[in-house]
């Protein structure tokens, strides 16, 4: 970007600064630490000067908004066009309170819905499973049946909002009573928008909710991309996610690595289903946690989509260059939230949050500052909405694109973060891929090891936590208001969920799930099963009781 | 002339959540701070805590917990412990839970609750001086 006799001046200069200029400074006042590394583990310079991205070319590296290789953003206007989408994840208790805080949402002005399911839901066993006793609509709403679904979205006409679904093992259920419930408002198919989150491979090194062993599950992930590549012409099918990596404790690199190498796996499983690359490419999207080193961060998110572009346009050569956008939604990071001075939360999420607009993300999630405790209160997620708003409206961020751009330490963190990247994709590549890797423990292993280094960096005071290593307050009672799920929620939706066994077509059902049975044996394309299935109020437990009887379930390969 | 015998840990997570980013950091420290820790891996049941707690002959059982089901949860693998005779077992809890529920919990026996931001040196620090003495 420099011509080269510039760059010689600068690093002539820079030497002669070196030993008068700064030896002084030193001297009278020397550096805080030997070193400064970021959470990657990257060591920081004190200064960057051109000379730090002089072989970095403007068109090639950056080049203009809304093109290849989309580093400074998807969008030509980005932010100045249309603000993000402030997508607040909200679920618990039974579909009807789920669906009281939806509406509550909306009318606070968020514009997309995102859905929280409780474990049982998750792990695909219904209200009733003995396994989920104490557990029903406390981590999210309780969802075992297409008659639960249609209370969840009630009055919430389907073609006028999109929605997310925090869901991965049953995300084929969870999906078609999605579209159950549009086809009962008689939306089309075509206008239903939103997310499932749907990433199988993440779970077994990261958010470990793994119900059936890798291939069937990726099979699983697959089968929606396929379903709505053909289908769902505005769903994203799956949304490949960094956040709960991060959440288990790995680096930044790490993160970035590992879910765009799960992205790959993704399409090169979608290809085997005799789908081009640019039929479905277009409709992935991705998921990233926003930490606490700002730059760091902004750094991640820009080599992310920069990356992801390369891959698309070199390693699978997609023609639309839609194909090659990374669409990202990004999350604060939970595990940075403390339970000590919990109001301190309040800005470690603005920085995380502004790092995510810095960085372009399309849609943002914030958390609240009470989570290191518990269920989020609703003025804590008024707060954490703000926050957002704060960010948009009186901050100016918004007003240009890519602001950062150009700035030597931030492109020099940005190629750094993709060289890394692209060691470990060079690595699980010769592992064989994304599945040998994950038999191997090679992700656990490095996530495990980067979580407790990071548990030791605070005890060892290398890096500091305010309110937790420093700055605590001895004896400090901690003021928050918990909100708390009534217990009756487990009772009533028990109760709702037999009732609902009773009054079915059971023999419709049985049929239905033995036509599920035989399709999952013949590795047919599952989703129009499921939904008819749902349909016919099959429930969650049920349909996930049908593949766990041909798949098997996932044995944990424990890793400390 | 027999050696102590190490303190043996056993760290359990019962419940559906898998947040065991914490049990592991733990299960870690312990080890390295010289005890032999069992880990069993996710979403055990009450009764597999205690099945392994026996066949294991521990000394100790650490209880980490993030979805919110420990009122459910905790009194079970208390009751079972005393079923099968390990009374003797210390048992503490980790994870998210409420102040409020302290007091409950430690009239049901569980010694120690551990919020998050407690540090491992502390757990280490606590496991070394309330753990039973046996050969």
């Amino acid at each position: 970007m420099f011509d080269r006799q510039k760059i010689e001046e600068i690093a002539k200069e820079r030497e002669r600064w070196e030993k008068t200029t700064l030896p002084n400074w030193i001297k009278q006042c020397p550096e805080r630490q030997k070193e400064f590394k970021n959470h990657s583990g990257m060591t920081i310079k004190g200064l960057y000067t051109p000379e730090d991205i002089k072989e970095m070319d403007y068109m090639r590296d950056l080049g203009f908004p809304g093109e290849y290789p989309f580093t400074r953003g998807l969008h030509a206007t980005m932010y100045r066009g249309r603000l993000w989408t402030m997508r607040m994840f909200a679920g618990y208790g039974t579909a009807e309170d789920t669906n009281k805080r939806f509406k509550y949402l909306l009318s606070e002005g968020e514009t997309g819905l995102s859905t929280a399911f409780d474990y049982p839901t998750i792990m695909g066993y219904d209200s009733d499973h003995p396994i989920a006793r104490g557990e029903v609509g406390v981590c999210g709403v309780a969802i075992s049946s297409l008659q639960d679904m249609e209370v969840l979205f009630d009055g919430i006409p389907l073609d006028k909002v999109t929605t997310s679904m925090t869901i991965n093992g049953p995300a084929t259920v969870l999906l078609a009573m999605y579209i159950a419930v549009g086809d009962k408002q008689g939306v089309p198919r075509e206008k239903l928008g939103g997310t499932t989150q749907n990433d199988n491979l993440k779970e077994f090194f990261a958010q470990k909710l793994c119900i059936f062993p890798p291939q069937p599950s990726l099979k699983l992930s697959v089968d929606i991309i396929e379903y709505c590549a053909r289908h769902l012409p505005k769903w994203n099918p799956i949304s490949i996610s960094g956040y709960h990596i991060r959440e288990a404790g790995a680096t930044a690199v790490q993160e970035l690595a590992f879910t765009l190498y799960d992205g790959i796996a993704y399409v090169e499983e979608t290809l085997k289903r005799g789908l081009k690359v640019d039929d479905f490419a277009p409709r992935l999207s991705f998921f990233f946690a926003s930490h606490n080193d700002f730059f760091e961060e902004i750094a991640k998110f820009r080599a992310a989509r920069r990356l992801w572009a390369r891959i698309m346009k070199e390693r699978f050569h997609a023609k639309n260059p839609r194909s090659m956008w990374m669409r990202m939604h990004v999350q604060t990071s939970g595990c940075t939230l403390t339970a000590q001075q919990p109001l301190n939360n309040i800005v470690r999420t603005t920085i995380q949050a502004l790092a995510a607009v810095l960085g372009g993300t399309q849609s943002l999630h914030t958390n609240s500052f009470d989570e290191a405790l518990c269920l989020p209160t609703e003025e804590s997620v008024r707060v954490a909405l703000r926050t957002q708003q704060i960010i948009a409206y009186e901050s100016g961020v918004a007003n240009t694109v890519d602001p950062l751009a150009g700035s030597y330490y931030v492109e020099a963190l940005t190629n750094e973060m993709e060289e890394k990247a692209m060691e470990y994709i060079q690595k699980i590549d010769d592992m064989g891929g994304v599945i040998p890797a994950i038999e191997k423990g090679f992700f656990q292993r490095e996530i495990a090891d980067s979580a407790y280094r990071y548990q030791r960096e605070i005890e060892e005071k290398k890096r500091i936590i305010v309110g937790v290593n420093k700055y605590a307050i001895e004896g400090e009672e901690i003021p928050v208001k918990l909100l708390r799920v009534d217990p009756s929620v487990e009772k009533k939706q028990v109760e709702r969920l037999q009732k609902l066994r009773r009054k079915r077509d059971n023999r419709k059902v049985k049929e239905v799930l033995e036509k599920l049975h035989y399709a999952a044996e013949k590795d047919e394309n599952l989703m129009p099963t499921i939904i008819e299935a749902v349909k016919a109020y099959a429930t969650l437990g049920e349909i996930m009781d049908v593949l766990r009887k041909v798949y098997g379930e996932y044995k944990e390969l424990i890793i400390i | 002339m027999q050696s102590e015998r190490k303190i043996r840990v056993l760290i359990a997570k019962p419940g559906l959540d898998s947040h065991d980013r914490g049990a592991k950091v733990v299960a870690r420290a312990l080890r390295d701070a010289g005890m032999e820790v069992i880990y069993t891996g996710l979403r055990q049941t009450p009764e597999q805590i205690v099945e392994t707690a026996l066949q294991e002959d521990v000394d100790v059982i650490g209880l980490s917990i993030l979805s919110g089901a420990h009122m459910a949860l905790f009194p079970r693998i208390m009751e079972l412990l005393k079923e099968k005779g390990l009374t003797d077992v210390l048992v503490f809890a980790g994870g998210i839970i409420p102040e409020e529920d302290i007091p409950e919990l430690k009239k049901i026996g569980i010694k120690e609750v551990f919020g998050p931001g407690t540090s491992t040196e502390t757990i280490i620090k606590y496991v070394l001086e309330n753990a039973p003495k046996r050969r």
